[in-house]
């Protein structure tokens, strides 16, 4: 039996024996996830700084502090997500109890991304254990470091069978798809979620892919393009362009081209300082096979801020591209680096039509100060989420589910979204053995009339809920009543009585 | 199906015609018509088809079918609206809410046992997300597929829900184009393959398939109901339901009186003869009458067990004393042959059925509420009826599904309608308050990053309505005891003067 093959019989042999599903374990293990992030912070972002050349601010920023809000959020909520939620009943079911009930779904594979290897890996974490399930985490390889100190704390800090940690490269990750999970949590890009949603298919395994593409960010041209362009900047080269979410090109008309390139300039100066090579907080791609994709896309566009780079230390400078052309090399392919193309267009409907012909992308960004605008761009594009007027932020908000759609993905998670994805939402109707009679409709030998009286009782569904209020203000009226006779009739047989 | 007949499906979806809710409505009520005009056509395909009883029909499919479309159209307006969702301090300001959106065009590939229902029920909340949807109904239902080919054209938009017949070749080069959505019922073995196909353009799938769903009868409940009600589900439509019961868990104290409760029941169903009753139905064809009548061999039932080849008429069959592995038990029978499988208690019930994959329903006829909830809690499956059987179908308010093999995602009611369409998330700020986001921009210092921390860990705002009118009520509760509280001090300060005061008004 392989490594992987046995991690995950051994994770299935725990939670087989049950100790996963009682809340108090749950709640248990995440407040030891909890402390792992309190205590653990230097290493956690001494590995950052070695895979990504990320600042220990930077780390806690965009990693460690999502990551610590919603272990607390899953504390907090455990109880409610989990318990039976009821369900509208109908006329034949109205004395039954009939609810929804979460349930864990058994082992859970959650394949990580380097790019921001401790969010996208363990915020699935979260929701699995929060469910009820056994977990095998798999970080990727490519943030060699990260993955090692992944390996090395959370068998410290949680259970260790339940929640294995399985380091490897294609081949070991090829042999852990060939085992069979309950679900299978994915993060990176398109074409090897093609590969897991085949391999899942085997096993009739379902499947959550958050996947990438191109996200298009269009600024109008009567925004405040100062302040888009700072927003944009800070969106666009965090964690040198190597985000899911990153606005990867703007669409702008040609008259705002170079107030939008000159903007983008100043705020890159006040982030990064004149040399961002030098600045702290600017980051570096994560290896060199990276390196090589994003230059070569520079080849065919014209270079307005930036450009340089230096392939020793996988440094390229933050880099806006202008008059790009929709069949340059930038714009085949999500760029995942700090390359900013501006395309210009003629306006929203051309915008619209661009961000049409492609791939549906994980985010949309829209600047506008015009709601009219917004909502055109809204309702006649598609894309996982969408954000207007800034970047980002709307992965910060764990009441918005965060996923993909088409090319960019399948399912979504975060906050309570990340417990029903993970968990199995069963329906359940408890019924009893008595009021027979009711269910002879139903039983042959058939008649007309026993039909009549299933269409009645099937189809004419009273909206209980209004009649429950008509009914409850007919009582009021009458309470109302009563008391204001007592009162008043009181009053008249005091008043005589005085006489 | 031709791709530039898909093409133009497509094309006709990106022009924006189903974007309109007027649109979405008319289409639904137009769908409607559909099955209440036509019922009698309907009624008698399915008599064809599986010699399925004229009351079987409306009962067991057009009855749930009129309820959800009725359904659809009273809450589409609700269903299709923005989401508001709660915000935090950062968002407070700003709107964020989730919009619905539709997917595109889906593939409906329907199954032969309930043709109109399995089929049409998701094409109602397809239609209902906005979305364009190809039909494609079982070849094995072959005059009902007809008739829906025949009859769909004529009352729903030609190019946005054409119907495309034919038997797996068909369907394989159906699975290679490119869909938003798969939406397939049938068996876990196609279920694969129609999700391996999906994969390779990234499109999600919604699987219903089977599996084997127990039922466990408590020795110490009302047998008598508990036998009708799983004949009833056991054999309608010929025991072909994807929820049927399959077979029967309970002690060996109470077998034959299980055996006994069912023979009194098939009695009053289908009378002495079931073959001439108009109730009962056939098995749908030859491949699968051969299929059960294999399941049987070697076992002598201790019920019915009779068959007619030239008819497909296999009897209500009850068999006894089953041995866990024998073939009876290996796969979904989907037949009218009902095992009966003999397990020490309870215990022992919960450990067979955890062994085995997990079913799309799970029935528990028993009158102890904790033991019950132990069976509840220590199994799953797709869905439960306790009590009765298959009637959890029937609740659009819960999400029918399976679970492991008996399928992925599920549908019925508004979940048909959320499980179609795409929940965009929206965040929608302003240029303003840029302050706010200095703290967010490099250079990163730790004093920044502290009123980050701060800001991000603040608790979530329910800006719900609910919560609003908690706060006025409040709010006017204290004012109201606070002005007591003052007027009763004042009374009592000036005790005197006020009794005083209010004898001398009577006086």
């Amino acid at each position: 039996m392989s490594q992987e093959q046995k991690a995950v019989a051994r994770a299935r042999k725990a939670f087989l024996t049950g100790r996963s599903k009682p809340l108090e374990h749950r709640i248990r293990q995440l407040k030891n996830l909890q402390r792992l992030f309190v205590e653990r912070q230097t290493e956690i972002s001494d590995a950052m700084k070695k895979d990504l050349n990320k600042s220990e601010v930077g780390t806690q920023l965009f990693e460690t502090l999502g990551l610590e809000g919603e272990i607390n959020l899953a504390i907090k909520k455990l109880k409610e997500w989990a318990a039976p939620r009821p369900v509208e009943k109908n006329l034949l079911t109205l004395s039954d109890t009939v609810y929804i009930q979460p349930e864990p779904l058994g082992v859970v594979l959650i394949i990580g991304a380097w790019n921001y290897p401790w969010a996208v890996t363990i915020q699935p974490l979260i929701g699995a254990m929060a469910a009820g399930n056994a977990a095998v985490v798999k970080p990727s390889e490519v943030c060699a470091h990260t993955s090692k100190v992944m390996e090395y704390l959370l068998p410290i800090y949680i259970d260790k069978e339940l929640y294995p940690v399985v380091t490897g490269g294609v081949p070991e990750t090829q042999e852990l798809l060939r085992q069979r999970f309950d679900h299978i949590f994915y993060t990176g890009n398109s074409m090897v979620g093609r590969l897991i949603m085949e391999a899942a298919a085997k096993h009739l395994t379902p499947v959550t892919l958050e996947l990438g593409g191109k996200s298009p960010c269009y600024i109008d041209k009567n925004c405040d393009i100062s302040i888009a362009c700072r927003r944009i900047t800070w969106g666009k080269y965090t964690n040198c362009g190597q985000t899911c979410i990153a606005p990867d090109y703007i669409l702008c008309e040609p008259s705002i081209q170079d107030r939008v390139i000159e903007e983008v300039k100043k705020s890159i100066e006040d982030f990064y300082t004149d040399n961002p090579k030098t600045c702290t907080d600017y980051g570096r791609i994560i290896n060199q096979r990276h390196f090589k994709r994003i230059m070569a896309m520079t080849e065919d566009s014209t270079v307005a801020v930036g450009g340089d780079s230096d392939e020793s230390d996988c440094y390229i400078a933050p880099t806006v591209l202008r008059d790009v052309k929709p069949e340059a090399k930038v714009m085949q392919e999500e760029i995942f680096g700090p390359l900013l193309p501006v395309l210009p267009v003629g306006g929203l409907d051309e915008a619209i039509k661009f961000i049409n012909q492609g791939e549906k992308p994980l985010a949309l960004y829209i600047f506008s100060p015009d709601k009219k605008v917004i909502k055109r761009m809204i309702d006649e594009t598609s894309s996982g989420g969408v954000l207007a007027n800034d970047c980002l932020v709307h992965y910060s908000v764990s009441t918005l589910p965060f996923g993909g759609v088409g090319n960019s993905g399948m399912g979504s998670y975060h906050g309570k979204f990340s417990f029903d994805q993970l968990s199995h939402l069963r329906g359940c109707l408890i019924k009893e053995l008595k009021m027979e009679g009711v269910n002879s409709m139903r039983y042959p030998p058939h008649t007309p009339k026993k039909l009549g009286w299933a269409r009645f009782f099937i189809l004419k569904n009273p909206d209980l809920g209004w009649m429950g209020r008509m009914a409850l203000l007919a009582i009021l009226a009458v309470v109302a009543a009563v008391v204001l006779q007592v009162s008043y009739g009181g009053r008249e047989e005091r008043d005589i009585n005085e006489y | 199906m031709e791709r530039q007949a898909l093409q133009r499906t497509r094309e006709v979806f990106l022009s924006g015609r189903t974007r309109p809710l007027e649109f979405r409505l008319q289409q639904l009520k137009a769908l409607l018509t559909m099955i209440t005009e036509r019922q009698t056509e309907i009624c008698t395909a399915l008599k064809q088809d599986i010699n399925r009883s004229q009351y079987d029909t409306p009962l067991l499919e057009l009855i749930g079918l009129e309820n959800e479309i009725n359904l659809a159209i009273e809450k589409l307006a609700e269903w299709a609206a923005p989401r508001p969702v709660e915000k935090n301090i950062l968002t407070i300001s700003d709107e964020v809410y989730i919009q619905p959106e539709p997917l595109g065009v889906v593939l409906i590939i329907g199954a032969w046992n309930y043709p109109w229902a399995v089929t049409l029920t998701p094409l109602v909340g397809a239609i209902a997300a906005g979305n364009a949807a190809v039909v494609k109904p079982s070849e094995l239902s072959e005059y009902s597929s007809l008739l829906l080919r025949a009859l769909l054209p004529r009352y729903l938009d030609q190019d946005l829900y054409p119907v495309v017949l034919g038997g797996v070749s068909e369907t394989q080069e159906l699975l290679k184009q490119r869909f938003d959505h798969i939406f397939y019922t049938g068996s876990s073995s196609v279920g694969r393959a129609v999700m391996e196909a999906a994969a390779r353009h990234l499109t999600p799938v919604t699987l219903e398939l089977g599996g084997k769903s127990p039922c466990y009868i408590d020795k110490n409940c009302d047998l008598r109901v508990a036998c009708r009600r799983i004949t009833w589900g056991k054999f309608a439509n010929c025991g072909q339901t994807c929820i049927a019961p399959d077979y029967i868990l309970c002690e060996p104290c109470i077998q034959s009186r299980v055996v006994e409760g069912i023979r009194q029941t098939l009695l009053e169903f289908y009378g002495a003869d079931p073959k001439c009753s108009p109730d009962y139905g056939r098995i749908v064809n030859q491949h699968h009458f051969n299929r059960v009548m294999g399941l049987m061999q070697g076992y002598t039932a201790v019920l019915g067990g009779q068959s007619d080849a030239s008819q497909r008429y296999i009897a209500p069959t009850v068999l006894k004393d089953v041995p866990p592995h024998s073939r009876l038990m290996q796969e979904e029978i989907f037949g009218p042959l009902l095992p009966i499988v003999t397990v020490s208690d309870m215990d022992d019930a919960i450990r067979f059925i955890n062994e085995r994959e997990k079913p799309l329903a799970l029935y528990v006829f028993c009158s102890d509420k904790k033991a019950v909830k132990r069976m509840l809690d220590e199994t799953t499956s797709g869905g439960v009826t306790v009590n009765d059987v298959m009637m959890h179908y029937t609740l659009s308010s819960l999400p029918f599904g399976g679970v492991g093999q008996s399928g992925m995602g599920r549908y019925h009611g508004k979940h048909t309608f959320d499980q179609l369409s795409h929940q965009r998330a929206c965040l929608v700020r302003s240029l303003g308050m840029e302050s706010v986001n200095l703290a967010r921009y490099p250079p990163q210092d730790r004093k920044r990053a502290r009123r980050v921390r701060m800001a991000l860990r603040s608790p979530m705002i329910d800006l719900s309505k609910r919560t609003y009118v908690w706060a006025v009520t409040a709010t006017v509760l204290a004012l109201g005891l606070l002005i007591a509280l003052m007027v009763i001090l004042l009374i009592a300060a000036g005790l005197n003067c006020t009794c005083w005061y209010w004898r001398g008004f009577y006086n």
